[in-house]
């Protein structure tokens, strides 16, 4: 069994991933891959701490997850009802050529 | 730190480098599938069964799918795929690439400082398998987290139609 520190480490590589990819690639969709990489490596830490904590039986860190997790499915559907929206109008997902927010 | 831990959070980290780095935009999400499997796998090692299935059904049957599907109504047939590393971008990749890194200097530095951390598991270890199992997970959803539960339906109903309402076509664009 790995300890507290290696699941911690991880999540912190995988949320220092998704926050150069949200600040490097100038596809919208990328961007907000790279955010749903942040929230998923928040989740990596709440469960870590649920398994490592002194009370894992109140189940606290797994709820947490999981209305995380609705909450991130939430965030995708309505961020890429957007750039499609964006893209229909601005003829690109390039963020660096969507820079007026008034058409 | 186990075998099967590291071989997990390797396919976790190179999927999601992949996912980050590759040209093709397809490409990346499907190397972002391996990444969120193998997240989903270290849930399961973790002992969280109903987390590590819905991370399967959420991230990789829907939410992948969901940014496949954008990413094939966006790209035009037949557009090449632009490079990623060019000499005009560099700036901009050293830039992200040492926020990104300091980042995550900041947070191993705190983790491996931490005193208050605890090495090992704690003596009463897993709760067994009745306890984190689907039966007390839903017998906390229906009585102490009975709010956010409601709450979250209330949110992804609103989600639901404010998404189909901002990517409906406009009607005055119609001749």
């Amino acid at each position: 069994m790995s300890s507290l520190t290696d699941y911690l480490l991880v999540s912190a590589l995988l949320f220092s991933i998704g926050l150069a990819g949200a600040l490097t690639r100038r596809n919208a969709i990328l961007v907000l891959i790279g955010i749903e990489l942040m929230l998923n490596a928040a989740n990596l830490n709440f469960l870590a701490f649920w398994r490592y904590g002194p009370n894992p039986a109140a189940l606290t860190g797994v709820l947490f997850a999981i209305f995380s997790i609705s909450i991130a499915a939430a965030e995708a559907a309505v961020g890429l009802g957007i750039i499609l929206a964006a893209h229909r109008h601005f003829k690109t997902t390039d963020v660096n050529q969507m820079n007026a927010l008034k058409g | 730190m186990t075998v099967s831990f590291f071989i997990l959070a390797a396919l976790t980290i190179a999927g999601t480098v992949a996912a980050m780095s590759l040209r093709n935009l397809v490409h990346c999400v499907l190397a972002l599938t391996l990444g969120f499997a193998g997240l989903a796998a270290l849930y399961l090692q973790l002992g969280a069964q109903f987390v590590g299935f819905t991370q399967i059904l959420v991230y990789v049957g829907a939410v992948a799918i969901l940014a496949m599907f954008a990413i094939m109504m966006t790209q035009r047939a037949g557009a090449v795929a632009q490079p990623v590393f060019t000499p005009s971008r560099m700036p901009g990749w050293i830039a992200g690439g040492m926020i990104a890194s300091a980042v995550f200097a900041v947070l191993a530095w705190a983790i491996h400082s931490s005193a208050a951390l605890p090495k090992t598991l704690p003596p009463q270890a897993l709760p067994s398998q009745a306890d984190a199992g689907v039966r007390a997970i839903g017998n906390a959803l229906m009585h102490r987290f009975v709010l956010p539960l409601e709450i979250m339906g209330l949110l992804l109903t609103a989600a639901l139609i404010g998404a189909v309402l901002v990517a409906m076509q406009e009607q005055q664009e119609m001749p």
